[in-house]
């Protein structure tokens, strides 16, 4: 993995012309796009880039969309949940086509990152495509044969939605320390103890760390989500501090 | 706070890089109206506003606000009373001439 970029004093961000190389169905809804971006100076996992696209009379649109994993050289992974009534995600998943160009600028965002020389054990908890920089934490961890401890709570409607399924299934029985929890908000699998739920109490008490441990704690997704989990873990007497959030917009 | 229409502090990192050549959403900002210190990350963003405007999350007074247009950018930081930002360690420390 190439060196941390963020804690240099890099100069001004400027936007660089990105081109589709290959697309992965992830679920019916979210895909993979992996991108070449000449020049691409590395990142850490946790960390976004903004995107922008520009239409044919000129009129622009940026959105924000984690690093799906570490760099491979000039090539960066995006996992994009389509918005049905969006403007940017409908366009990157049905229209954007092989070898088109598309504007990226960072990578940004030098909090919300995991570095793989920590130490403290980790929780993270997905809402949906929340998933996606915390899978990008999990590569790292695997990539960098680190050992710290790792817990992820995944919340989605249905098996369906699950982003990256077979990768964690495979993960979780491979990479040692790591554990992987599902919660369903609509529909549950076959055998799943319990009812479908919204993230509570019990599901982060149950698969997350005691805050004794000083666990750092990563939670990303919807808004809503975000906050409700954010607070659950500092009720629960985990530190701010150690507490950092992603929010990706309005819903769940 | 019920509003959910908020992202958080994360994604000023790229609109402000535009500004400056470090990364802001890891520098630690100090509320002018309750005094709670806290990372820009942690802010409360509003994009729907004119501009970006970021919010203490403990008080909700505006401490940010980011306002682009095509040729310039306004920069109002005065619900801020300071910014503490990390630097690199072979940055050359400034000292009087
Ligand atoms: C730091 C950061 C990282 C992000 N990373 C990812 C990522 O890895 N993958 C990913 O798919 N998205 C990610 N997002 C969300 C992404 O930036 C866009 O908000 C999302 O793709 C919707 O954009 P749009 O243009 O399609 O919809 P818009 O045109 O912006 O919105 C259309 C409608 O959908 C609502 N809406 C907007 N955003 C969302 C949302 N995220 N979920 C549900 N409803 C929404 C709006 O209120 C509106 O009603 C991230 C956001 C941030 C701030
Ligand atoms: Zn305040």
């Amino acid at each position: 993995m190439a060196a941390p970029t963020t804690d240099r004093v890099a100069g001004p961000l400027t936007w660089r012309v990105a081109r589709l190389v290959e697309r992965r169905t992830e679920t019916p809804t979210a895909q993979t796009l992996v991108l070449e971006v000449p020049g691409w100076p590395g990142h850490v996992a946790g960390q976004h880039v903004d995107v922008r696209l520009t239409a044919p009379d000129g009129y622009q649109a940026a959105r924000s969309y984690s690093l799906a994993g570490p760099p491979d050289g000039d090539r960066i992974a995006l996992t994009v949940q389509k918005v049905p009534d969006g403007e940017v995600s409908p366009y990157l998943i049905d229209v954007y086509g092989a070898g088109d160009p598309v504007e990226v600028r960072g990578p940004v965002g030098g909090w919300f990152v995991w570095r793989t020389e920590e130490t403290a054990p980790v929780l993270l908890v997905a809402g949906g495509s929340g998933v996606v920089p915390l899978m990008a934490m999990i590569r790292a961890r695997r990539d960098a044969g680190s050992r710290v401890p790792f817990r992820l709570i995944y919340s989605v409607r249905t098996p369906a939605d699950v982003i990256y399924a077979d990768e964690l299934r495979r993960r979780a029985r491979d990479d040692q320390g790591l554990d992987v929890a599902y919660v369903y908000t609509r529909e549950a699998p076959e055998g799943w103890r319990g009812e479908p739920h919204r993230v509570g109490l019990a599901d982060v008490n149950t698969h997350g760390w005691p805050a004794d441990l000083e666990p750092l704690c990563y939670v990303c997704g919807p808004t809503g989500f975000v906050e409700t989990v954010a607070d659950l873990l500092v009720g629960l007497g985990h530190q701010t501090r150690r507490v950092k959030t992603e929010r990706f917009g309005p819903t769940g | 706070m019920t509003d959910m229409s908020y992202l958080d502090g994360n994604m000023l990192d790229g609109p402000l890089r535009e500004l400056f050549a470090v990364d802001l959403s890891s520098a630690t900002g100090r509320c002018d109206s309750c005094g709670t210190l806290g990372p820009v990350a942690g802010l409360h963003v509003f994009s729907h506003a004119p501009g970006l405007v970021g919010r203490c999350p403990a008080c909700s007074e505006v401490m940010l606000r980011l306002v682009r247009a095509p040729d310039r950018a306004w920069l109002d930081l005065r619900g801020t009373t300071f910014l503490q930002v990390p630097m690199p360690l072979d940055q050359p420390h400034p000292r009087p001439l």
